[in-house]
């Protein structure tokens, strides 16, 4: 059984132009020790079905089920939930400070988090447990920097703060939602490597969610792409990138800049639509490149040829060749007409 | 393809400084220090070219790009452009170049006043050099806009009524629309969604063949940059650490900050990535108001010495390279070098030591 299993969850709110369906029937699992990315525009629904699948979504009406270790998440009431949360998932955010309380020194606040899941600990091993954990995500002078407040702390080293803070109890899986975004490359890839090594260490499975197409090739092992509230292909990570089967994961990867190509971009056309008024049938419709008449009626999650482990929300065939021939314009690149004028 | 070095010379910065005074909080409020922001920078931009400005939050690069454009006074050193000195002249004598100079911003969300209409708001650029009216002007707004891919008929909407692309738009065709010779581009597209930036990567590239602009593209996305640039320059800490063509940049990066920064990015090709050597720098960007002595990335760099701790390395060319591949570094990197494997060679006191990260991980 996996470690965390979320069928056909449903997320919608009511605002004054109507109801906005954020989450419509998103299913994924998570396997123990792996990490499952999670990739998508913003307003796809990425933080929202993360956030209610561990009871942080307020005003929302939420259904479906989110199994972790066989029980659900969903119905469990709020006080086993707490428990569950920080001591069996951790949780970090891209912008550290909306977790970490400006007031309180950073190192107050893990040996809090260590004794309100379990009170029998002494304040001086919790404090002892804070440094160790600073010193591996890699705080220098952890025992004298466990006394600073948070503002004391660059951005790399609040976000390493709190990934201390989630990693404190030692949990089965951390939800990383966009833990990077914020930072620069170089940080970046200092955090990154952090988290890998605790995942080593510790066995820990992540989700790891972002729009970067190159952060979920550095860390994933399994991948989810999300548009519109809902998972429009899934896959291990070197299908996903390499066998792309549903136009919108392709258009993602047709639309980075090649590596050291100046060729032209191939952009997806249009914007996402509204999550309000979605448009009938495949969400993906009115900016796909393939779209034919079968389009209009939704299509489920379907497996790609054979492959159980690779999925696609999409009517097209699993056959390459087939594909291409039903792409309305071409998806090669252009070389940019500048360089070739320029002698 | 050339690098973008045959055109004349549109831009000269020689030896900018821009200083932030820092007071004390006391009521006299005395200047305590100063945040060098930028500190000494050198370079020049070709007509018709794109110029790259990369480089970790807080080196400066915004702050260069105001200075360049005289939104900023300069603390010291010049800036010509189309070869006359523009950086003593005040806000009149400025008025003819600010119009052959604009800015592109990052957030399409929080530069477009919400309460102005996009015509208005286009016809900016008009209405502070008092070029065209009434109708004619309304007629040249729609011509910007058509030329960004705006429909002219949303001339009356808001911005709230665009997606975040549709404002990038906006920007862009209030910064075209008294045709500029210089665009400075601040990172216009790190807000947008992957899909909706290569729409406007690509329309910036094309405005650019189709106008014969010059460009100055300053972004966090080194993939962005190196797509768009003719030469590149990496900037650390208020000065420029390298500059070369992209290409040079890229493949053959003398400096150890170009080859640290580079190595840093994720790649969206996971084989690419796997036998890829990765140098993890230590630690944060040192403070402005106090750099380093001698090379400022030296607590930082994995081939530092004792030389680099006493003396700045000119920025010039290294191990034979062309002129107009330049570095400031005494112990430039070899090609095919892998300075992951580098130990600093200076005291413990001189160097960040961060967690064991230190040079190579
Ligand atoms: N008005 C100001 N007063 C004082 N310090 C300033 C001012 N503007 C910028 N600075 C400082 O100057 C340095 C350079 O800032 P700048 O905005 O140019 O960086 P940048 O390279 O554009 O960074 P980013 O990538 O985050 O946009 C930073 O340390 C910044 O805090
Ligand atoms: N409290 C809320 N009330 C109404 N709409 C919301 C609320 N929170 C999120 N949404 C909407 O739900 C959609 C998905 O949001 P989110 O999960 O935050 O996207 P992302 O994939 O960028 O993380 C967006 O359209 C967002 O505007
Ligand atoms: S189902 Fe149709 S519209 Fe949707 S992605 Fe597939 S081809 Fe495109
Ligand atoms: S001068 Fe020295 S410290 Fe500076 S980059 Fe070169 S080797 Fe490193
Ligand atoms: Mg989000
Ligand atoms: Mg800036």
């Amino acid at each position: 059984m996996a470690l965390l299993e979320v069928e056909d969850l449903r997320v919608s709110f009511a605002t004054p132009d109507g109801q906005l369906d954020a989450v419509r029937g998103l299913s994924f699992t998570v396997e123990s020790g792996k990490t499952l990315g999670i990739v998508g525009e913003s307003g796809s629904g990425k933080s929202v079905s993360t956030q209610a699948i561990m009871g942080l979504v307020r005003g929302a009406r939420i259904s479906g089920s989110a199994l972790f270790d066989g029980n659900d998440l969903l119905t469990m009431d709020s006080e086993a939930l707490r428990k569950i949360r920080g001591a069996e998932i951790g949780m970090i955010f891209q912008d550290p400070l909306s977790s970490l309380h400006p007031y309180y020194r950073v190192g107050w606040q893990i040996i809090e988090m260590i004794r309100a899941h379990d009170s029998s600990i002494a304040k001086d091993t919790a404090r002892t447990r804070a440094v160790e954990l600073l010193r591996l995500v890699g705080i220098p002078q952890a025992e004298n920097r466990v006394d600073d407040f948070p503002h004391q702390f660059s951005g790399g080293m609040r976000q390493r703060a709190m990934i201390a803070m989630a990693m404190a109890l030692n949990p089965k899986l951390l939800i990383a939602d966009e833990p990077t975004t914020a930072l620069d490359v170089t940080v970046q890839a200092q955090v990154l490597e952090v988290m890998k090594r605790l995942q080593e260490e510790f066995g820990t499975a992540i989700i790891m969610i972002t729009h970067d197409l190159g952060v979920i090739a550095e860390v994933a092992d399994d991948v989810v792409v999300m548009y519109a509230g809902a998972v429009m292909e899934e896959g291990a990570r070197d299908t996903i990138f390499y066998d792309a089967h549903h136009p919108y994961a392709e258009g993602l990867l047709l639309s980075l800049p090649g590596y050291g190509t100046r060729e032209r971009l191939v952009p997806i056309a249009g914007q996402p639509p509204s999550l309000i008024s979605l448009p009938e049938g495949c969400p993906f419709r009115p900016r796909c490149p393939y779209a034919f008449d079968r389009c209009t009626e939704t299509p489920p999650l379907l497996d790609v040829g054979d492959k159980d482990d690779h999925g696609s929300a999409c009517w097209l065939p699993a056959d390459r060749k087939a594909r291409a021939g039903m792409r309305h314009q071409p998806a090669t690149k252009r070389p940019v007409a500048k360089r070739a004028a320029k002698k | 393809m050339t690098t973008g070095t045959s055109g004349d010379v549109l831009l000269r910065a020689t030896d900018v400084v821009k200083h932030f005074p820092v007071r004390s909080g006391s009521i006299f409020r005395r200047a305590v220090g100063a945040v060098h922001a930028v500190d000494g920078v050198s370079l020049e931009v070709r007509q018709g070219e794109t110029l790259g400005l990369v480089g970790e939050t807080g080196c400066g690069k915004s702050t260069l790009a105001r200075c360049i454009t005289r939104l900023y006074d300069l603390t010291s050193g010049t800036v010509e452009f189309d070869g006359a000195d523009i950086s003593k002249l005040g806000a009149s004598a400025m008025r003819p170049y600010r119009r052959e100079m604009q800015m592109i911003f990052q957030d399409p969300y929080g530069s477009l006043n919400p309460r102005r209409r996009v015509g208005s708001i286009i016809g900016d650029p008009f209405a502070i050099h008092g070029i065209a009216s009434g109708q004619d002007r309304r007629r040249r707004v729609q011509e910007a806009m058509e030329l960004v891919g705006l429909n002219p008929e949303h001339y009356n909407r808001f911005p709230a009524e665009f997606s975040g692309g549709q404002r990038q738009r906006i920007g862009i065709a209030r910064a075209l629309a008294l045709r500029p010779k210089l665009v400075i581009c601040d990172e216009p597209v790190s807000a947008l969604d992957v899909s909706i930036q290569a729409q406007v990567i690509n329309l910036l590239s094309d405005l650019q063949k189709e106008l014969n602009l010059t460009y100055i593209f300053i972004a966090h996305d080194l993939s962005v940059v190196r797509h768009v640039s003719d030469r590149v320059a990496v900037m650390y800490l208020g000065k420029v650490a390298e500059i070369g063509p992209s290409e040079d940049i890229y493949q053959k990066g003398r400096h150890p900050y170009t080859q640290a920064l580079l190595s840093a990015v994720p790649v969206p090709d996971p084989r690419k990535m796997e036998g890829r050597a990765r140098i993890v720098l230590a630690g944060d960007v040192p403070s402005p108001l106090n750099p380093p002595t001698g090379c400022r990335f030296h607590p930082r760099c994995p081939k530092a010495r004792d030389t680099c701790v006493s003396e700045d390395p000119p920025l010039i060319p290294r191990l034979g390279d062309p002129p107009i591949h330049a570095a400031a570094c005494h112990f430039p990197v070899e090609v095919g070098e892998d300075i992951s494997l580098s130990t600093p060679q200076i005291s413990e006191s001189e160097r960040v030591i961060e967690g064991g990260l230190i040079g190579n991980a």
